[in-house]
């Protein structure tokens, strides 16, 4: 499944990171890591960004980049 | 005589705490905000502390050494070219395991590094508790709590810092991060090829120097080759053999891998020193998020507060306004009675007091919109901001984070302008440089509020409204047309971490609103007073014109008439001629002042380019108070309050533009045009140095005149079309 499809109040663990270049170098050193849960805290009014909470803190990403990055164990979450 | 001076960086995480510490320890008030990428310049202090010339540099944050956008390289390179001595690393300690990314790479660089574990109150309360000894251990570095924004903790970082600045213990290679066996010996060969093949001279630690090559860092690349010499292409073929071989065996890029090992050794170190109570703790900063980011809410809120913003800026203004404008009045008739007749009393009356007098009275509406503004940054709803607005932006080709600087174009342009440097793609950063003077910024306030106060009264709030949402659409617009034209491409990703929301600490609010207003009163003392005075006498020379009517015997001659009818008449009708009298001659001192003016060398610059006003309903006396406001945008008012020739009382300038013969067609195509056209020469040059382009400047300045004039043309003669005056 990927990123961009889970729900608000959802969290899944990374498997994959597609892409390459600027932004996948960069939130890889933000934490996004291959087994690192994410958790889906909201979508923004219009859809788009997304607000995500990685390693304890909050961060926003577009949909279009949250699209390459694939995630497994989706579940609901308590956070 | 001092023993010895030590420069010491604060470096870390964006929104870590850097700037406030760096006030703490030097006792200066630079700019603090809770949004990532407040700092983007690196600032210095200096203070003698303990025996020592302590020289303290504040940089801004960066989530890693491998720099992105200009403030991150900004921070990296005062960390690698000018090898401070201690490096005090400022981490977020409720944010302990992104902050070790940035540490493990500080290790790598050999340079001494203390950490101060800031936020600590923020950490406690979230239920973290860090093992300061165990981590102290671990990395091999003093580690210190602080809470910055209640200065605890600073005075023993401080010495600890200084401590650590005398020691000579090298860097013991274990506490540094170990790669997997391949990276190991990529790393080991090409320092053994650089030591031996190339011979250089490196600036940087040898180990650091061969992990940036295999992650192809491409300015440290290009550094390195540089000095390479000859060797050059020898050393890039290695590099890419062993890059080649690298990506062969994970399967993917080098730096990934790296990235993922540095993650895995921070988490040996979290699961040693780290410990969290996962008690469900009632998470304040997500309850206010639920309402001002909600799906239905969030837009309306947020129109809300902007629009609160206004109102307070111009209703509650509007009281000490009044009392200003009372006291200038008041002084304004001292003055003219206390003065013997002089060419100095026409200067203080005429020009000194009208010029300022018609500014300062705006002083209460600029503390309070930049006091709004201060509670956006410090509360931390900018980021929230650039969160809503990043779908609309988009659209338009932009980037939320390009919202930022163009709200705080709300307050002035020059910071905003610079504030820009946290775009990541130089397209973006230049797009938004060039649409925020659009953003109609509080020294143009007081000529809208002059202008529709005399000609809306009770619209006048709509009417302002108006001309800002003027000044927004204009600048999406162009935003888009640049975007598809001069400045092509797509926007970069949109990645902003939010930070939780803190309680803005009143008095920072209350500091941050009193610099902006002592810029403003030394505005007063400078510039407008200098322009006052300049204005005055280029509107009071020549002194003996040809008047096209001898006034002075003119009014005797009205004096005369109207005494003859004053015995012939009954005693009743006395007073009403009497009054008559008074406002025939009032009217021919007009005339008389208004005649000098226009034949004064102010009149004769104002007539030569008024036909170019002209076709937007802007008499030459418009035409010269635009032109002075290419100075700073408050003069604009200070002309019209010497050349509108206004009376001693309350509200003059108003009263004086109504009898003039401004229409509220006119007055509005003049709001319209001081939005538009060019800024002031402090945005320019700002425009300039933050673009490094001339002609971006002169771009600016060329789309935003002509821009001006052609909207204003079409309000104007359109409006005369369909008959509004
Ligand atoms: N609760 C708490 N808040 C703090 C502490 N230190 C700083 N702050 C707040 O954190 C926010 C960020 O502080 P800054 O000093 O601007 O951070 P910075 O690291 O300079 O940020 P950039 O310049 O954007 O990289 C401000 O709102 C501060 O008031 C602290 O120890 N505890
Ligand atoms: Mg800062």
């Amino acid at each position: 499944m990927l990123l961009s499809e889970m729900k608000a109040g959802q969290s899944g663990i990374i498997s994959a990171m597609g892409g390459t270049g600027v932004l996948q170098r960069r939130i890889r050193e933000m934490g996004f890591l291959k087994g690192t849960r994410v958790y889906v805290e909201k979508y923004a009014p219009l859809k788009d960004p997304l607000e995500l909470i990685v390693k304890g803190y909050h961060i926003s990403l577009r949909v279009e980049e949250a699209a390459q990055i694939t995630v497994d164990d989706v579940k609901q979450d308590f956070l | 005589m001092h023993e010895k001076s030590i420069t010491i960086a604060l470096a870390g995480n964006p929104n870590s705490g850097k700037t406030t510490i760096f006030n703490n320890i030097t006792g200066t008030r630079q700019k603090v905000g809770n949004w990532p990428g407040v700092t983007v310049e690196k600032k210095e202090g200096l203070i003698s502390k303990y025996g020592y010339d302590l020289k303290i540099v504040d940089l801004p944050g960066t989530y890693s050494l491998t720099p992105f956008s200009i403030e991150e390289i900004i921070a990296r390179d005062f960390v690698l070219e000018e090898s401070p001595d201690v490096v005090i690393d400022i981490i977020d300690a409720s944010n302990l395991e992104r902050s070790l990314y940035l540490a493990t790479q500080l290790r790598e660089i050999d340079c001494r590094v203390i950490f101060a574990l800031n936020m600590a109150d923020v950490a406690r309360t979230k239920g973290t508790k860090i093992d300061a000894e165990k981590l102290s251990e671990l990395l091999d570095l003093p580690v210190v709590f602080t809470v910055g924004n209640k200065n605890e903790g600073i005075d023993t970082l401080l010495t600890k810092a200084i401590e650590l600045a005398g020691s000579t213990a090298e860097i013991q290679q274990k506490r540094k991060v170990k790669y997997s066996k391949d990276i190991e010996n990529a790393i080991i060969k090409l320092q053994d090829f650089i030591e031996n093949k190339v011979k250089a001279k490196l600036a940087y630690n040898l180990r650091w120097t061969a992990i940036k090559l295999l992650e192809n860092d491409k300015i440290v690349t290009e550094r390195i080759l540089l000095k390479a010499g000859d060797k050059r292409n020898d050393l890039l073929q290695e590099v890419q053999a062993l890059r080649a071989h690298l990506m062969d065996r994970f399967n993917d890029d080098p730096e990934i891998v790296m990235t993922d090992e540095r993650y895995g050794f921070i988490a040996g170190i979290i699961k040693k020193t780290l410990t969290s109570s996962s008690q469900n703790r009632v998470d304040i900063s997500r309850n206010i998020d639920f309402f001002l980011t909600h799906r239905y809410l969030g837009f309306p809120v947020f129109i809300l507060f902007i629009w609160a913003m206004f109102q307070l800026t111009f209703s509650v203004g509007a009281y000490p306004m009044e009392w200003i404008d009372r006291v200038v009045t008041l002084f304004a008739i001292g003055m003219n009675n206390l003065l013997p007749d002089s060419v100095l009393k026409e200067l203080i009356v005429n020009g000194i007091i009208p010029g300022v007098g018609s500014v300062i009275i705006f002083l209460p509406n600029i503390l309070i919109l930049f006091f709004c503004i201060a509670i956006f940054e410090d509360t931390g709803y900018m980021a929230r901001a650039a969160f809503l607005m990043d779908r609309i932006m988009h659209v338009i080709g932009l980037h939320g984070k390009s919202f930022i600087p163009m709200l705080m174009g709300f307050g002035c342009n020059v910071p905003a302008v610079v504030a820009a440097r946290t775009l990541e793609s130089e397209k973006d950063r230049i797009l938004t440089i060039l649409i925020t003077p659009f953003m109609s910024c509080s020294a143009k306030l007081p000529i809208y509020i002059v202008l529709a106060g005399a000609f809306f009264s009770a619209k006048a709030g709509t009417v302002i409204f108006a001309v800002y949402l003027v000044g927004i659409i204009i600048s999406v617009v162009s935003g888009r047309l640049f975007r598809t034209t001069l400045l092509k491409g797509a926007d970069a990703p949109f990645v902003m971490e939010l930070p939780p929301y803190r309680a803005p600490m009143i008095s920072s609010l209350l500091i941050h609103m009193w610099d902006r207003g002592k810029i403003f009163l030394k505005k007063i003392g400078g510039v407008i007073l200098v322009g006052s005075i300049v204005i005055w006498v280029l509107s009071a020379f020549p002194a003996n014109i040809r008047y096209s009517l001898d006034y002075a015997s003119e009014i005797v001659r009205v004096e005369a008439l109207y005494e003859a009818e004053i015995t012939a008449a009954g005693k009743s009708e006395r007073d009403v001629i009497e009054k008559k009298k008074d406002m025939a001659i009032a009217k021919l001192i007009m005339a008389r002042r208004a005649e000098k003016t226009e034949k004064s060398f102010m009149g004769k610059i104002g007539k030569s380019i008024a036909p170019l006003f002209a076709p937007l309903g802007i008499d030459w006396r418009g035409s010269v108070a635009l032109l002075t406001g290419v100075v700073a945008k408050e003069i604009v008012v200070s002309s019209m309050g010497i050349l509108y020739a206004v009376e001693k009382e309350p509200d003059a300038l108003q009263s004086a533009l109504v009898k003039s013969n401004m229409t509220p067609l006119s007055a509005f195509s003049m709001m319209l045009f001081v939005l538009l056209y060019l800024p002031c020469i402090a945005t320019m040059g700002t425009i300039w140095r933050e673009t490094g382009a001339f002609k971006w400047m002169l771009f600016s300045i060329l789309y935003s005149t002509s821009l001006a004039w052609i909207v204003c043309f079409c309000v104007y003669q359109g409006g005369k079309i369909i008959g509004i005056n």
